[in-house]
């Protein structure tokens, strides 16, 4: 007979130790990158991905809707940070601002296209709006620049009180890439962990059923769909400054595909972490790969293969079967 | 007046007319049988009765409201619930959580960012509650997938309780069990009957005959007859149809 002293407390501080471990990792990057041999701008890449892809996987891992278009929102977050610099202001958390909005508004109306739809039709239907902002990207050459783009874009100094930080600087940037990455991180967690997050996932298990108990299918779809835009807008925009510049390979067919690629490989099936470990497999394989041969991707792309014939539920997965409680029993909470 | 009516329901997919015309009103505290053989549209009338399929003609009402075409979430929210006949479980998820996610004070919160899952001891203690109502309170930690086929209809039956209905839709419950189950299954209808309105699709006769207080018998889309269990075992013309060959 199970009693209330046998329910685990859990999800409630996400202070836990995967948490710890990625939030010290995230703030001590800059000591560590150079002498392993790497470089400070692949912390910057690596932290922004990371952000989209947590903000991804809500959506693709959490309510198993696959999209896979959304390098559209990273794109049109990008885009809207620039014009912001552009026409309207040189300003940090303006143009920040500017590129979460875009991208929630954009995500909140396809989103209402697309959340009637499940399975191969919601696939196809997202990479056509995502193609669609593309093309657009591409055509209104008087606002986006065409094909080069948007150039130039500048790093604004973020200013805390009375001091002043300049972001063109690599290290300041990555700091504060890094403390927006941990706190989005931070606030994703706690929305996975709570009924939120859970509704998702039964909601992704069984629509029927959970319209059945009374849930709203539509109206869950369609919010996690804006959440997910909305922080792939914040990405672009962080990502914008990086690039210092926004440019129609943003948002590509490729680039979509590469963010389910590294979800998947990582395990966002099965973790709210598997993203984050795709995210590092992705750039340690680019730049260690990428350092040995220039066929690096055709590697990354057989390991990819080989991963999704024997373990599908990914890096995290199979850390997950390593660390299974002796008595065989599932860990209570599927996704820690 | 009664709880539940649907009023000349006419339910057509494409030039098949699966639905022609079905009355039932069904009274508060009661067991509702309906019977019927193969392909009379037995579940398709549920499906329409509980806001999946949305009728091309007739009405539906509970509780004196209109609830013709509302969809299957605002339908639930009214106290309606069902159990589904192709098992319909949250199968990677644990026992417990397929009960608690079913509960109203549980969707009321589901919105919510910030409240913890199972640190509500209100809501896991009632959750528990209903487990233990179908014998599964020891099953809590287990996937649904995990479990026996008898479980697994035994907790299709506790996620619609949890919805604390006002009218509880079973769609066969004992489809697929065994003797034994059957019987524990009849013990438990018959301890819920004194609770909830009951609507029930079967075609053990013997099981629908034991519960039920009044039986809809339907055939080619519609209602042929409506009576106690008593009065349609003497009426000749449904024994003959082969509908109570076995009861």
């Amino acid at each position: 007979m199970i009693t209330l002293s046998d329910i685990p407390r859990r999800g409630g501080s996400p202070f836990t130790w995967p948490m710890g471990l990625f939030l010290a990792g995230l703030a001590t990057a800059p000591l560590w990158l150079a002498p392993i041999g790497l470089y400070q701008y692949l912390g910057v890449e690596i932290a922004i991905w990371i952000l989209f892809a947590l903000g991804f996987n809500l959506l693709f891992g959490y309510i198993g809707l696959h999209s896979f278009g959304h390098g559209a929102y990273l794109g049109i977050g990008a885009y809207a940070f620039g014009l912001f610099q552009k026409n309207v202001d040189v300003s940090l958390w303006g143009g920040l601002g500017a590129a979460v909005l875009a991208a929630t508004l954009a995500g909140a109306l396809v989103g209402a296209c697309l959340s009637h739809r499940r399975g191969i039709y919601f696939a196809l239907m997202s990479i056509g709006f995502g193609q669609l902002f593309w093309f657009s990207a591409i055509k209104l050459r008087h606002i986006t620049g065409g094909e080069d783009g948007l150039l130039g874009i500048p790093r604004p100094d973020l200013v805390i009180g009375g001091w002043r930080f300049d972001l063109n600087d690599n290290a300041a940037f990555y700091w504060f890439v890094a403390a927006i990455t941990g706190l989005v991180t931070l606030v994703l967690w706690r929305l996975a962990n709570a009924p939120f997050g859970r509704v998702l996932q039964a909601i992704r298990q069984n629509e029927t059923r959970a319209s059945f108990v009374g849930y709203d299918v539509w109206r869950y779809k369609w919010a996690t769909f804006t959440l997910s835009a909305a922080v792939a807008g914040l990405a672009g925009g962080l990502f914008a400054m990086a690039q210092q510049s926004a440019y129609p390979d943003v948002m590509s067919l490729h680039q979509s595909g590469l963010i389910v690629m590294m979800v998947l490989v990582g395990g966002g099936l099965v973790s709210f972490w598997g993203p984050v470990l795709g995210v590092l497999l992705y750039f340690i394989a680019r730049d260690v790969l990428g350092g040995l041969t220039e066929t690096w991707l055709l590697w990354y792309g057989l390991m990819f293969v080989v991963m999704v014939m024997v373990r599908p539920e990914g890096v995290a997965g199979l850390l997950q079967g390593l660390r299974r409680r002796p008595d065989g029993r599932p860990a209570p909470l599927g996704k820690a | 007046m009664a709880l539940f009516t649907a009023q000349n329901i006419q339910k057509r997919f494409g030039a098949r007319v699966v639905l022609e015309n079905i009355s039932l009103s069904i009274e508060a505290g009661t067991v509702h049988g309906i019977m019927g053989p193969n392909g009379a549209g037995k579940t398709t009338c549920f499906h329409v009765l509980t806001g999946q399929h949305r009728p091309d003609a007739g009405r539906i009402t509970f509780d004196g409201q209109d609830i013709t075409g509302l969809p299957p979430h605002r339908i639930a929210r009214l106290g309606i619930s069902r159990s589904f006949q192709i098992m319909n479980l949250f199968d990677d998820t644990v026992v417990l959580e397929n009960v608690l996610l079913a509960l109203p004070a549980f969707r009321a919160i589901g919105r919510s960012p910030t409240r913890k899952v199972f640190g509500n001891a209100a809501l896991t203690d009632r959750a528990l509650e209903v487990l233990a109502l179908v014998g599964l309170e020891d099953r809590a930690w287990d996937k649904a997938k995990a479990l026996s086929y008898g479980d697994r209809r035994a907790l299709e039956i506790a996620v619609a309780l949890a919805a604390e209905p006002r009218i509880l839709f079973l769609d066969e419950p004992t489809s697929g069990l065994g003797a034994e189950a059957t019987r524990s299954l009849a013990t438990l209808i018959g301890r819920l009957r004194s609770r909830y309105t009951i609507v029930m699709i079967e075609h053990d006769m013997r099981f629908l005959f034991d519960l039920a207080d009044r039986i809809s018998v339907i055939h080619w889309g519609q209602v042929i007859a409506e009576d106690t269990p008593a009065a349609l075992q003497a009426n000749k013309w449904v024994a003959r149809s082969a509908l109570g060959g076995t009861a």
